[in-house]
């Protein structure tokens, strides 16, 4: 079950965080700003392949005793770096691929409102709801 | 009660109904509870009785008169000729007098005794935040000032039939303006500060937003004892049709009973939102890509993320630009929210595209203006396309490596042609003139030069160029493929490229309205992808010439300065040679 998810843009700071309990956000933070080098560092090393349709899905990054982390990458150099509970061992590659599709697009539906910024928080609840229903659902 | 009117003062207290003896009550009770700590309530004889017991206080009357919105000179009148001045307070029948005589100015008689002889209806209040009067005619729905009104209804005549307009009344809102005044008095919204930054944008079609600030007004009169109103029947009128749907409403939250009132566009309303619609974007059958439409819901003032969220509510099918109906939909959503109606949870189902489609057909929509649709498509294609940048990649991975060949040319040429106007317009254009174009730009050629770094950057430039297309959807393992390919295969392509998107543009004609995912959605996208590509690309390539320009005039600056130096050697070596020679041919 994911603990965290993190929406990260191309400058390297994060766009959006949910972390599921909510005091260990600063570890998941500090986590997940570490695993972002390997994040680049997957992504040169995969090189042209796995240019698929829904993007660059490095997958495991790095497991730590109390965490997996996964990362995908997108088009537009936007991370979602996310920490699934070590204790759920069950999880493939694909299962986390495919989430992070479904997070992708979700994230793509919530580009297209003009109003906020880009750099503003993701606000918008549809997103928040898809979140959640996706943490709580990868098990 | 009503002969209670007897003796006490010489202005003998009228004959008082039902009705306004409870709210006459009420009322002296209010304004005299804080003073004196209640007057008898209720009867006037009791409290005639106990007349010296029980003032009014001053103050609260002052208010309560001055609330009626009659003229100080009236109110002067009426407090001499109720007899509070000579009496020096505001006994109850003072008070119960001087609220007939208000209620008898208000319906148009003269401030005289005889008035108040007559049946007569309630004296109406404006509602002041401050006192909390009611409005009256409904003591019944006094039960506060608190209740919060999500007043103004701007909205036109659906709001007639949106319920809950409370009753509170803020002072700022002047447009529930006194209902002594007609009703139909359009300037009013003028006054409303809340769409004063709205009415910039109205400017051409104020005239119908007086409309719902009085169909406004109706809502407010309260249901129940009111009945002696006959200042108040035209707005009953309204009122009574309000009343049917909003009975219950009056007193209770917005959206509960009748979820969809306050959602419901009107006519009027369409009709100006759609006059608005088009003066954003002529074809009514397209859309307003983001920008656009951020520019003008900013305009209301309404902030940000309460933007957002609208935004976030009317765009169905999440592709960063709004038809005709989701733009209704969004427009309507701001005026309620500029009227202080709390934005709803989910899209309310009269906003949806597709009732709004159906129950407002117009006719413009459908019909084949799919032929001037799939022209402006383009454009709003590529507007739209700057939004969706990201969805696109997303969407079109698939289809990422062939394309991007492709767009170099386009992108080549589109860069040239029409570097600031939307990009697309030369997306379907000839393709004789882009090969004409497409060879030069790669066709740099890798110059043999002694530095180092000239070397590397002329290495640079033909696969910078060649990764330029590419550059727009930042992949890293796409820019690997585009350079191999790309030099024989771009003539080819190209001319295929016209026929694809001459059968995309139309694809996505049909596709455009329905929610835009799908495989029926790719050519489309790639369309799309492609012109939001290339426009990237261009603009990448264009930075990178740039940086190659000014790295080689930079080379070459220096190139000369050593060639000028290497010159004065030589030159100084051949006169030393010279002066050597002589000496040993000697």
């Amino acid at each position: 079950m994911a603990v965290c998810i993190m929406v990260i843009v191309k400058e390297n700071y994060p766009f959006y965080v949910r972390s599921i309990p909510v005091e260990n956000e600063l570890k998941f933070h500090s986590v997940v700003h570490t695993s972002l080098d390997l994040v680049d560092e997957k992504i040169s090393a995969m090189g042209k392949a796995l240019v698929d349709q829904r993007g660059l899905c490095p997958g495991l990054l790095y497991p730590t005793e109390d965490y997996k982390v996964y990362g995908y990458v997108t088009n537009s150099k936007v991370k979602f770096v996310t920490l699934v509970d070590s204790s759920n061992t069950a999880h493939r590659d694909n299962e986390i691929c495919s989430m992070f599709w479904k997070l992708h697009n979700s994230y793509t539906d919530v580009t297209c409102n003009p109003f906020p910024n880009p750099g503003d928080r993701i606000r918008p609840r549809v997103f928040d709801n898809m979140v959640t229903s996706l943490m709580t659902q990868v098990c | 009660m009503e002969a209670a009117a007897g003796g006490g003062c010489g202005s003998g207290p009228p004959l008082l109904s039902e009705s306004e003896q409870q709210c006459y009550s009420e009322l002296f009770a209010r304004c005299a509870g804080a003073a004196s700590g209640g007057p008898g309530p209720g009867h006037p004889e009791t409290s005639r009785v106990a007349s010296g017991a029980a003032t009014a206080a001053a103050g609260p009357v002052a208010d309560l008169f001055r609330a009626s919105q009659l003229p100080a000179e009236t109110l002067h009148q009426i407090t001499e000729l109720c007899g509070a001045k000579r009496v020096g307070y505001f006994g109850p029948t003072q008070f119960y007098v001087a609220l007939k005589l208000i209620a008898a100015v208000q319906s148009g008689l003269p401030v005289r005794i005889e008035s108040i002889k007559c049946e007569l209806p309630l004296p109406r209040f404006m509602m002041s935040k401050n006192d909390g009067e009611m409005r009256f005619g409904n003591p019944a729905e006094l039960h506060g000032s608190k209740v919060q009104i999500p007043y103004l209804t701007t909205e036109k005549n659906s709001f007639k039939r949106t319920d809950d307009e409370e009753k509170q009344q803020e002072t700022q809102s002047p447009t529930m303006s006194p209902f002594a005044s007609p009703p139909s008095s359009p300037p009013h919204y003028q006054r409303v500060p809340l769409s004063h930054g709205y009415s910039k944008l109205r400017s051409s079609t104020e005239q119908m937003h007086p409309v719902p600030y009085e169909g406004r007004q109706p809502l407010v009169q309260p249901e129940g004892p009111s009945s002696g109103g006959p200042g108040t029947k035209p707005l009953r009128h309204q009122a009574s049709l309000i009343r049917s749907f909003s009975v219950e409403r009056e007193l209770q939250d917005n959206s509960s009973s009748y979820p969809d009132e306050p959602w419901r566009i009107t006519e009027e309303q369409r009709e100006y939102y759609v006059n608005q619609f088009r003066s954003l974007q002529p074809d009514p059958s397209s859309f307003i890509s983001g920008s656009v439409a951020k520019n003008f819901f900013t305009k209301s003032k309404l902030s940000i993320p309460e933007l957002s969220y609208i935004w976030e509510l009317s765009d169905a099918d999440c592709d960063g630009a709004l038809t005709l109906p989701e733009f209704c939909a969004a427009f309507h959503l701001i005026v309620a929210r500029k009227n202080g109606y709390p934005l709803p949870e989910g899209l309310p189902p009269t906003l949806q595209p597709e009732y709004l489609q159906a129950a407002f057909p117009k006719p413009k929509w459908d019909c084949a203006l799919f032929d001037s649709y799939s022209e402006s498509m383009p454009t709003n294609q590529q507007a739209r396309d700057l939004n969706r940048m990201e969805k696109t990649s997303v969407k079109d991975m698939a289809d990422f490596p062939v394309p991007t060949q492709d767009v170099t040319g386009d992108d080549k040429q589109a860069l040239k042609s029409t570097l600031n106007e939307a990009v697309p317009k030369d997306v379907p254009e000839d393709p004789a003139t882009k090969s004409g174009l497409l060879p030069p730009p790669p066709a740099l050629p890798p110059r043999p030069c002694p530095s180092q770094s000239e070397q590397v950057s002329e290495a640079e430039l033909p696969s910078q160029l060649n990764r330029a297309p590419s550059q727009a959807a930042e992949s890293s393992p796409a820019k690997k493929d585009v350079p191999h390919s790309q030099p024989p295969s771009k003539p080819i392509r190209r001319k295929f490229r016209p026929e694809n998107q001459s059968a995309e543009s139309q694809e996505p004609s049909t596709t455009i309205s329905g929610p835009a995912s799908g495989a029926s959605v790719k050519p489309h996208p790639t369309v799309q992808k492609q012109s939001s590509k290339q426009k990237k690309a261009i603009q990448t390539a264009i930075r990178k010439n740039k940086e190659a320009n000014a790295v080689l005039a930079r080379l070459n600056s220096e190139l000369q300065q050593q060639l000028k130096e290497v010159h004065q050697e030589r030159i100084a070596l051949e006169n030393q040679l010279e002066q050597l020679r002589p000496v040993t041919v000697l």
